[in-house]
C-alpha cells in the first residue's frame, strides 16, 4: 500500500470508529430519555407500567379545577370523554390553562392513582390543539365533538 | 383592489422566476452570453414584484383591510401600529411571503455584489436560486395565498394577532432568522453552480466564503434573538428548550459552522472539496427542514402554525426535489472534485476535520432526537417525546470536546505541525487555564464543582491560546501596532467569533449550574429571599393598555439590606381574542438576571409568583453577538474582493509556476 493510501485508510478508520461510537452513545442516550405518551383511557386500563414517568394528554374536565387558597397546589381532572385521570400539581399553571382546554402533563401516577405532574403544558393558542391531545381524543372516538375545531386558525409562532 | 394587485405581482414574479430558472442556466451550459446576461435584470424584476406584493400586504394591514382573510385572522383595529406592520409575518401565509421576499433580496445582493465573478458562474448561481423561487412561489400561490379575500361579506374587525407575539422579539426575531436561513440557499446555489460547471477551486471558495460567513452570522444572531425572546416572554426561566422547532435552525447552524470551516480548508489548501459541497447541501436541507416542521404540523411545538396537510406534502415535495436533485448532481459530479490528499496526522487540516466531525455528529444527533418521535409514531403508533436530558447528554460533552480542539486549531500549522511545537506553545496556556478553572469557582462560591471548573478552564483555554497565537503573529514585527495592523480582517473575524464561543460556553454552562428559582405565594408585605436577594411583595393594581386589561404587581428587591429596585410583573388579558398572558419583570445585569413571573390571585390579595436568580445568563447572547460580529468582520476581508483580478493575473502568467498554496492540481 502506498503511504498516502495508508494514511487515507487510517483516517477513514478513525472516522468510522468515531462515528460508530457517537451513534452508539446517541442511541443509548435516546433510549434513556424517551417519554411515552398515554391517554386517560390507556391509564385507566392499566397500560402504564407502575412508577413509570410519562406524559398524559386530554382536556381539562369542566368544573374539576380545585385550587388551594394558601398554597400553590392545584387538583384537576383530565379526560378524553371516556376515562378520567385526577392530576395534582404544585406550581404556577400556564396562561392558557383552563377548563375545556387541551393540556399535556408530565409526571407519574402515585399509589393512590393520582397523577403527580412535574410539568403542565397548555398551548399558546386557544384554537390550536396539540397533536398528542388530538390523538388521545381520536383514540377515544370523541375527537369529533363540538369542542374541538378541526383546524386551528391562529398559529402560535 | 390592492390585494388583487399583490396577487398579480406574485404571478408576474413567478413568470420571471421561470425565465430565470431556464435561460441563464441554458446560456451557461452553451456559452450563450446573451442568455447569461438576462440573469441580473430578471433578478431585479423579481425583487421588484415580490417586494411590491410584500409592501401591498403591509399596507393592507396598516389600513385594516379585514376583507383579506389573512389580515382578518392576524390583526385587529386596536392592534398597536408597529404590530400591524409586523403582523405580516404573524402567520403562515405572510411569513412565507417574507421568506420568499428575503430570498429575492439575497438574489439581488448576489446580482449586485458579484462583479468579481465570471458571468457564467453568476448566471448559474442566480438560475439555481430562480428555480428555488419557482418552487416557493408555486407553493404560495397554490396553497397559501396571503391575498385571499373573504367573500361576500367582509367582517367588521379582525381576530387579533396572537398575544404571545405582541412583543419586540416578534419584530426582530423572525426576519433575522429567515434572512440567515435563506442565506444558506445562496451558499447552496454556489455549490450547485460549482457542480454544474465542474469547477471548484480556491477561487470558488473565495467567492463563496463571504456569503457563507454573512449568512452564518445572521443566522447566529437570529437564533440568539429567538432564544432571548423565549427567555423573557415565555417565562419558564430557560433560554433553550430543545423544542422541535428550535432544533432545525440549530441543525442548520451546526452544518453552517462546519461549512465555514471546511471552506477555509478548501480555499487555503484546495482539499475537502466534495465535503464542502456536501455541507452546503446539508445546511440548505436543514433550513428547508425547519420550514417543513413549522408548517406541516407534524411535531408538537410552541411554534407550530395552524396546519393543513396539503401544505406539508407540498413542502416535502420542494425539499425532496431540491435536495434530491442536489444529491444526484453531487453523485454525478463529485468525482471531478478530487483534491490532493496531503496532510499530516497532526496539522490544521486534521484539526479542522475533527471540528467538522464533531459539528456534523452534533447536528446529526439533534436531528435524530427531533425526528425520532415522528418515526417512532409511524412505526409503532405510540406517541413519545424526547426531552432535554437526551440533548444535553449528547450535546454538552461534544461541545466541550469542540472547545478543546478550538484552542489548538488556530495555533497549529497547515500540512504538518510537530507535537513538540504545540506542546511548547500550549503548555502554559493549559496549566493556567486549568489552574484558574479550579481556583476561580472555588474562591467565589467556596464549593468545588466539576462543571464550573471544566467550563472556566475551557473558556480560558480558548482565550489564552488566541492571545498566544496573536503574540506569535506579531512577534517579528517592529511594533505591536504594526504587527496588529498587518493581520488580515479574516483573522480578526475568526478570533472574535472564537472569543464569542468562549463567552457563550461560560454563559450556557454557569447559568445552568448556578441558577435558582422558587414558586411562592406572597401576601402584601411578605418577603422571600433567594440567591442573596430579598423580594418584598408590595401589592397589585389593575392596569389598562390599548388592547388589553390586566393586573400589575410591585415587588421591592433588596440585596442584603440595601434597596435595589422595583419590579413590575404583569398579567394581561387581551380583549379581542380573550387570551391571557403574563409579562415577566426582569432586572438584567452583566453578572446575573433577576426575574419574576406573576401567577394568579388567591384569596386575601395574595399572589402566586415564580422568582428566578440566573447568574451569567446574558453571556449566552453576548457570545452570540461576538460570533455574529466575527462572521461579518471576516466577510469584509479585502482578499474576497480581489478574486477576479487575481484570476486575470493568473491567466497571463501561466508559464510562471504559482507559489500560492491555493493552487490545486486535480489528479
Amino acid at each position: 500500500m502506498k503511504p498516502h493510501r495508508r494514511k487515507k485508510l487510517g483516517i477513514i478508520i478513525f472516522i468510522t470508529l468515531g462515528l460508530s461510537a457517537a451513534v452508539g452513545l446517541t442511541l443509548y442516550a435516546l433510549k434513556q430519555n424517551i417519554n411515552m405518551f398515554f391517554t386517560p383511557t390507556q391509564v385507566a386500563e392499566g397500560k402504564v407500567p407502575d412508577g413509570q414517568h410519562f406524559r398524559i394528554g386530554g382536556m381539562v374536565k369542566d368544573g374539576s379545577i380545585a385550587r388551594e387558597e394558601d398554597s400553590l397546589s392545584v387538583n384537576f381532572v383530565t379526560t378524553d370523554f371516556v376515562s378520567e385521570v385526577p392530576i395534582h400539581y404544585v406550581g404556577i399553571l400556564p396562561d392558557l390553562f383552563r377548563e375545556g382546554q387541551g393540556i399535556v402533563a408530565e409526571g407519574r401516577v402515585d399509589s393512590s392513582g393520582v397523577f403527580q405532574a412535574s410539568k403542565v403544558l397548555a398551548k399558546h393558542d386557544e384554537n390550536y390543539m396539540s397533536p398528542e391531545v388530538k390523538a388521545a381524543l381520536d383514540a377515544a372516538g370523541t375527537g369529533a365533538q363540538g369542542v374541538m375545531p378541526s383546524e386551528g386558525y391562529k398559529p402560535g409562532y | 383592489m390592492l390585494p388583487e394587485l399583490g396577487h398579480f405581482a406574485l404571478i408576474l414574479a413567478l413568470c420571471l422566476c421561470l425565465l430565470l430558472g431556464t435561460f441563464p442556466l441554458y446560456g451557461a451550459a452553451n456559452g450563450n452570453a446573451r442568455f447569461m446576461g438576462l440573469a441580473r435584470p430578471l433578478v431585479a424584476g423579481i425583487f421588484v414584484f415580490i417586494g411590491f406584493a410584500y409592501v401591498l400586504l403591509t399596507y393592507s394591514f396598516a389600513i385594516d383591510d379585514f376583507s383579506v382573510t389573512y389580515i382578518q385572522q392576524h390583526s385587529n383595529s386596536l392592534l398597536p401600529f408597529r404590530y400591524k406592520l409586523t403582523a405580516v409575518w404573524g402567520g403562515h401565509e405572510g411569513s412565507f411571503l417574507l421568506w420568499t421576499f428575503m430570498l429575492a433580496g439575497w438574489m439581488l445582493a448576489v446580482a449586485i455584489f458579484s462583479r468579481s465573478m465570471p458571468l457564467e458562474f453568476v448566471a448559474r448561481v442566480l438560475g439555481v436560486l430562480g428555480l428555488l423561487s419557482v418552487g416557493y412561489l408555486l407553493f404560495m400561490l397554490a396553497t397559501s395565498n396571503p391575498f385571499d379575500r373573504i367573500v361576500p361579506l367582509p367582517p367588521a374587525d379582525g381576530a387579533d394577532l396572537n398575544s404571545a407575539l405582541q412583543d419586540f422579539g416578534f419584530i426582530v426575531h423572525p426576519p433575522t432568522l429567515y434572512m440567515g436561513y435563506v442565506g444558506f440557499s445562496v451558499v447552496f446555489a454556489f455549490a450547485m453552480a460549482a457542480l454544474l460547471s465542474g469547477r471548484l477551486d480556491a477561487a470558488w471558495a473565495r467567492w463563496c466564503r463571504p456569503w457563507a460567513n454573512v449568512a452564518w452570522a445572521i443566522l447566529t444572531i437570529g437564533i440568539a434573538l429567538g432564544s432571548w425572546w423565549a427567555y423573557y416572554e415565555l417565562g419558564w426561566g430557560g433560554w433553550w428548550a430543545w423544542d422541535p422547532v428550535e432544533n432545525p435552525p440549530l441543525i442548520t447552524w451546526l452544518f453552517g459552522t462546519a461549512l465555514i470551516h471546511s471552506l477555509a480548508v478548501t480555499e487555503k489548501r484546495g482539499i475537502f472539496k466534495s465535503w464542502t459541497v456536501m455541507l452546503a447541501i446539508l445546511a440548505f436541507a436543514g433550513s428547508l427542514l425547519g420550514t417543513f416542521i413549522t408548517r406541516s404540523g407534524l411535531l408538537t411545538s410552541v411554534h407550530a402554525f395552524a396546519t393543513d396537510p396539503e401544505r406539508g406534502v407540498f413542502i416535502l415535495a420542494i425539499l425532496t426535489l431540491s435536495v434530491g436533485g442536489a444529491l444526484l448532481l453531487f453523485a454525478l459530479r463529485a468525482p471531478l472534485l478530487r483534491g490532493r490528499f496531503g496532510f499530516g496526522i497532526l496539522s490544521r487540516e486534521m484539526l479542522l476535520l475533527v471540528n467538522n466531525l464533531i459539528l456534523v455528529v452534533s447536528a446529526a444527533s439533534v436531528f435524530l432526537g427531533t425526528l425520532f418521535p415522528m418515526v417512532y409514531q409511524a412505526l409503532t403508533d405510540d406517541l413519545i417525546s424526547i426531552g432535554p436530558p437526551y440533548f444535553n447528554a449528547i450535546f454538552v460533552p461534544l461541545m466541550a470536546l469542540l472547545a478543546l480542539v478550538l484552542g489548538v486549531g488556530p495555533i497549529s500549522r497547515w500540512k504538518k505541525t510537530s507535537g513538540r511545537y504545540l506542546f511548547t506553545q500550549l503548555l502554559w496556556v493549559g496549566v493556567i487555564s486549568l489552574g484558574l478553572g479550579i481556583v476561580l469557582p472555588l474562591a467565589i462560591t467556596l464549593e468545588f464543582g466539576f462543571g464550573p471548573t471544566i467550563t472556566i478552564a475551557l473558556a480560558l483555554w480558548i482565550l489564552l491560546s488566541a492571545v498566544r497565537d496573536i503574540k506569535n503573529k506579531v512577534a517579528n514585527k517592529k511594533t505591536l501596532s504594526a504587527g496588529l495592523a498587518s493581520l488580515p480582517l479574516s483573522y480578526y473575524g475568526m478570533q472574535i467569533a472564537h472569543l464569542g464561543v468562549a463567552i457563550m460556553v461560560v454563559g450556557a454552562a454557569l447559568t445552568s449550574v448556578y441558577s435558582t428559582e422558587k414558586s411562592v405565594l406572597l401576601s402584601p408585605g411578605e418577603r422571600m429571599s433567594l440567591g442573596g436577594y430579598a423580594f418584598e411583595f408590595v401589592g397589585a393594581k389593575p392596569i389598562t393598555g390599548p388592547n388589553f386589561r390586566g393586573m400589575e404587581a410591585t415587588l421591592d428587591v433588596y440585596r442584603g439590606d440595601e434597596f435595589l429596585r422595583e419590579l413590575h410583573p404583569e398579567r394581561r388579558l387581551y380583549l379581542a381574542s380573550g387570551t391571557p398572558s403574563t409579562e415577566m419583570a426582569i432586572d438584567a445585569g452583566f453578572w446575573r438576571d433577576l426575574f419574576v413571573t406573576l401567577g394568579e390571585e388567591k384569596g386575601a390579595a395574595s399572589w402566586s409568583m415564580t422568582i428566578h436568580v440566573k447568574p451569567f445568563v446574558r453571556w449566552v447572547w453576548l457570545g452570540a453577538i461576538f460570533m455574529c460580529l466575527g462572521g461579518v468582520v471576516a466577510a469584509g476581508d479585502k482578499r474576497y474582493r480581489r478574486a477576479l483580478e487575481k484570476l486575470a493575473d493568473k491567466k497571463q502568467s501561466v508559464a510562471v509556476p504559482s507559489t500560492g498554496s491555493a493552487e490545486v492540481v486535480p489528479r
